[in-house]
């Protein structure tokens, strides 16, 4: 399996144009942010809108980490740098890192008062404070460059690292789901009164969820930062979150053979849905160039797909060879009894 | 040496006195049952016992320790455990974890080796899946172990809802109404069962029941609640002939039917 991974993604750096190797980075990316996010909302069920914002606070370390010293003297033309970040300078895999500490830290500080919250209370405040990190971005010219953001950050991202990170996430999250802790996260989601009546500490566990889900959001900003060359606050609006918001409810609340899915799925429809906003022929019909067809038409698809599936791609559910067998067969069996019923 | 002395507790929200000056004293492996009408306060003297609610005046002690205001968690740490009257299982989850969750608060494996499978977690997750089996054998549920637990028919779901209790090691046991819903046959079973883990299991049983056969058959000794208020106590003789008790229940004028 693993060997197959590596050759496939030597196979894609290697052989694909840069404009498949991006999107495929991108699949790569919401796979970490998604399988991070699907732990604190699908498995923890604690409803957080403050991805982007995690995802934000990631991008920003990495780039003040990596920027030559040069460029950030070029850059910040608002106001210079302030000092210690100057001299401040990281590998890339160190900068990886600190973002993802960095964020954990963050979200392990809010995350005792905000998850006391329950629900959509939460999802507000969680929002919210995604919305203060984007303006304090936006006002801190000396270490943000304020609006202008952050230009000039080396393309270390390819896809060594986007799916380096994402083995890493889906190896980490995957072991915590699959243990005692895990089990205590889902009894949280399931039954609240019941997890804490039977010894569950709801404040460590879903702190340590929201801590854990923080640091890849984080990581996978840094590699959003070095994968886009620049980012600024705008990035890191409510859409963002959204988009990973989507990516795990197609995929399926609670699985991460979902997440995984949903996530390419999602970047190649984006992008692969291009072509008609250029206009195109159906039939005798001629559709005339519309700018934000695509959309719409991805929104049509996303809607048709949660009426059809409402649990998602996944519903839950795990990839694993038993649970292939039992679909496979379930298909099997379907059409057996279907052809049984006509004769 | 009691294990769970109330010391004349009282519990108001706003206006409403819930539960007022409510004393009980459990000792070591007694089975002690808690009546009265609906609305009489029962399961708020559970809440208040397993750290929901905290009373408003007077304080709690747990083999002596105060545990007035403590977190439920913490509570079911130092040994207490209840079911609930509504069951209350993650019912998305299979009957097995849900069993296996009980075992977590007593865990001594860390994130860090929980998460990366150090060989200390794996012999601790082995054990829990040994024990949690054999809970399961107990009520006859280890076949349906793969199941969601919300599918299961409802007196096998209070049963499951029992050993999950079992598993957190508790000394003091708080069963909510375990019967309800339960045929005659059941209840039976329930009856064995529940004399079969107090000994078993060298457990201390406080019970809420509202069929009287279960509270009359088992209990050692009975409360009887009414509006907040300890109305009587006494062996199962003693409160079927108590007047206060009659008339709580059937209402005045039944004394001159």
């Amino acid at each position: 399996m693993h060997t197959v991974l590596f050759f496939l993604v030597y196979l894609a750096q290697n052989k694909l144009d840069a404009y498949k190797i991006r999107i495929l980075n991108l699949g790569a990316m919401y796979v970490t942010l998604g399988v991070s996010l699907n732990l604190i909302y699908g498995f923890t069920g604690q409803f957080s809108l403050g991805h982007a914002g995690f995802m934000g606070i990631g991008a920003y370390v990495t780039a003040l980490l990596v920027l030559p010293a040069y460029y950030k003297e070029a850059s910040f033309i608002l106001e210079p740098l302030a000092w210690p970040f100057t001299v401040l300078h990281a590998p890339f895999i160190i900068a990886l890192i600190f973002s993802g500490l960095f964020s954990a830290l963050v979200a392990f500080i809010i995350g005792f008062p905000v998850l006391r919250l329950k629900g959509d209370y939460l999802g507000i405040a969680t929002l919210g404070f995604a919305e203060i990190f984007r303006i304090i971005a936006n006002n801190l010219p000396h270490i943000t460059n304020g609006a202008l953001g952050i230009k000039g950050i080396p393309e270390f991202t390819n896809l060594w690292w986007t799916v380096g990170v994402a083995v890493v996430a889906i190896y980490v999250i995957k072991g915590l789901i699959s243990s005692s802790y895990g089990r205590a996260l889902m009894a949280i989601r399931e039954n609240e009164v019941a997890a804490e009546v039977i010894g569950i500490n709801l404040t460590f566990h879903k702190v340590m969820s929201f801590t854990i889900s923080a640091f890849f959001a984080g990581v996978a900003g840094g590699l959003f930062a070095c994968l886009l060359t620049t980012i600024d606050p705008k990035a890191f609006r409510l859409v963002t979150t959204f988009n990973i918001l989507a990516v795990v409810v197609l995929g399926g609340l609670g699985s991460i053979t979902g997440t995984v899915i949903a996530a390419f799925l999602y970047n190649f429809f984006l992008e692969y849905l291009r072509p008609i906003e250029a206009g195109f022929n159906l039939g005798p019909i001629a559709f005339p160039p519309i700018p934000g067809l695509r959309m719409v038409t991805f929104s049509v698809l996303l809607l048709a797909l949660i009426l059809y599936k409402q649990r998602g791609i996944m519903g839950g559910a795990e990839f694993s060879w038993r649970w292939l067998f039992q679909f496979l067969n379930r298909i099997f069996n379907h059409k057996k009894t279907t052809e049984g019923g006509a004769s | 040496m009691e294990i769970l002395n109330l010391d004349s507790i009282t519990i108001k929200f706003g206006g409403l006195t819930a539960v007022k000056d409510f004393k009980l004293t459990l000792l070591p492996g007694e089975l002690v049952g808690l009546i009265g009408p609906n609305g009489a306060g029962k399961t708020t003297v559970f809440n208040m016992i397993t750290g929901i609610y905290a009373p408003s005046t007077n304080r709690i002690y747990f083999q002596n320790r105060d545990i007035t205001g403590m977190k439920p968690d913490k509570i079911a740490k130092l040994g207490i455990a209840r079911t609930f009257q509504n069951i209350r299982l993650m019912e998305n989850l299979t009957v097995l974890d849900n069993v296996m969750i009980g075992f977590h608060l007593h865990l001594k494996s860390n994130l860090a080796s929980a998460i990366f499978k150090f060989p200390g977690y794996v012999q601790e997750e082995e054990n829990i899946y040994q024990k949690s089996i054999e809970l399961l054998e107990k009520v006859g549920l280890a076949e349906c172990k793969m199941e969601k637990a919300g599918s299961l028919p409802y007196g096998q779901q209070r049963k499951l809802e029992i050993i999950r209790a079992l598993a957190t090691r508790p000394k003091l046991l708080l069963l909510d109404e375990p019967a309800a819903g339960m045929n005659p046959q059941e209840t039976k079973e329930l009856m064995r069962f529940i004399q079969q883990i107090r000994e078993g299991f060298d457990l201390t049983i406080l019970l809420i029941e509202h069929d009287m056969r279960v509270v009359m058959g088992i209990c050692e000794r009975i409360l009887v609640l009414n509006y907040g208020e300890t109305i009587a106590q006494g062996n199962p003789v003693e409160i079927q002939h108590n007047p206060e008790v009659i008339k709580a229940y059937l209402g005045v004028e039944a004394q001159y039917a």
